[in-house]
């Protein structure tokens, strides 16, 4: 069941604020990411402890990075429950945790944080695994 | 145990994802709830049978860190007297 929408939307502009593309319907998932080329960081946000101490401000450090996805969404589950189990159709071979982060390249998912990898961790220890990643997978070849 | 309680009055690793390995032939991964003296109680909990032969506990645990953990029970209450050691996957 849902949490009620006045707790839920201070966490929601967290990670609007930071530069995430929300995601609340099936049809913006399949918008954003249906025949996505390029790269897209998915970012699934939840209520519980290891979003707000870990995940968000973990993704808030990460995007200040200097290789950056194309794109970052996000989706909140959950919540927008419809819109989350759609997204995770796009990295299906992957269990569903949250929070999460899936980065995808031409609609490929290439690299996870699972909730496990994010619990206990400090902010700086996910964002350095994300941008690590995003060296990888988003760096523009020469 | 490098991670902090997020819920006051809870087991220091409650809502971590934890590997639970038994006396027996089976390893569990799942999210640590609580413990009290007769046993410990998991939840979104994926059960290894290293009996199995099939795999390895080292590629079942490898497998579970890569892509995640595959729920096979809800919830599991384990006898404590059956608990060999409990540490969080992600260590």
């Amino acid at each position: 069941m849902p949490y009620d929408e006045k707790m839920v939307a201070p966490m929601r502009e967290e990670v609007r604020q930071i530069g995430a593309r929300e995601l609340c319907t099936v049809a913006e998932v399949d918008e954003a990411l249906g025949d996505a080329k390029g790269t897209t960081l998915v970012f699934v946000n939840s209520v519980c402890g290891c979003a707000a101490g870990g995940a968000r401000p973990a993704l808030q450090a990460a995007l200040k990075h200097t290789v950056l996805p194309q794109s970052i969404v996000t989706v909140f589950a959950g919540q927008d429950v419809d819109a989350t189990r759609r997204a995770r159709q796009y990295f299906s071979d992957y269990q569903p945790s949250s929070p999460s982060f899936a980065l995808l390249r031409d609609g490929e998912p290439v690299y996870m944080v699972h909730r496990h990898m994010i619990e206990g961790k400090s902010p700086q220890a996910v964002a350095a695994a994300l941008k690590e990643a995003f060296d990888k997978f988003c760096g523009v070849s020469v | 145990m490098s991670g902090h309680v997020f819920h006051p009055g809870h087991d220091q690793l409650h809502g971590i994802t934890v590997i639970l390995e038994t006396t027996g032939p089976r390893v569990l991964v799942g999210r640590f709830d609580s413990q009290d003296e007769q046993g410990v109680n998991l939840i979104g909990v994926s059960v290894f049978d290293t009996s199995g032969g099939e795999s390895t506990k080292e590629e079942f645990l490898a497998r579970t860190r890569k892509f995640g953990v595959k729920v096979d029970h809800p919830h599991l209450r384990i006898p404590l007297p059956t608990v060999s050691r409990i540490l969080p996957l992600g260590d």
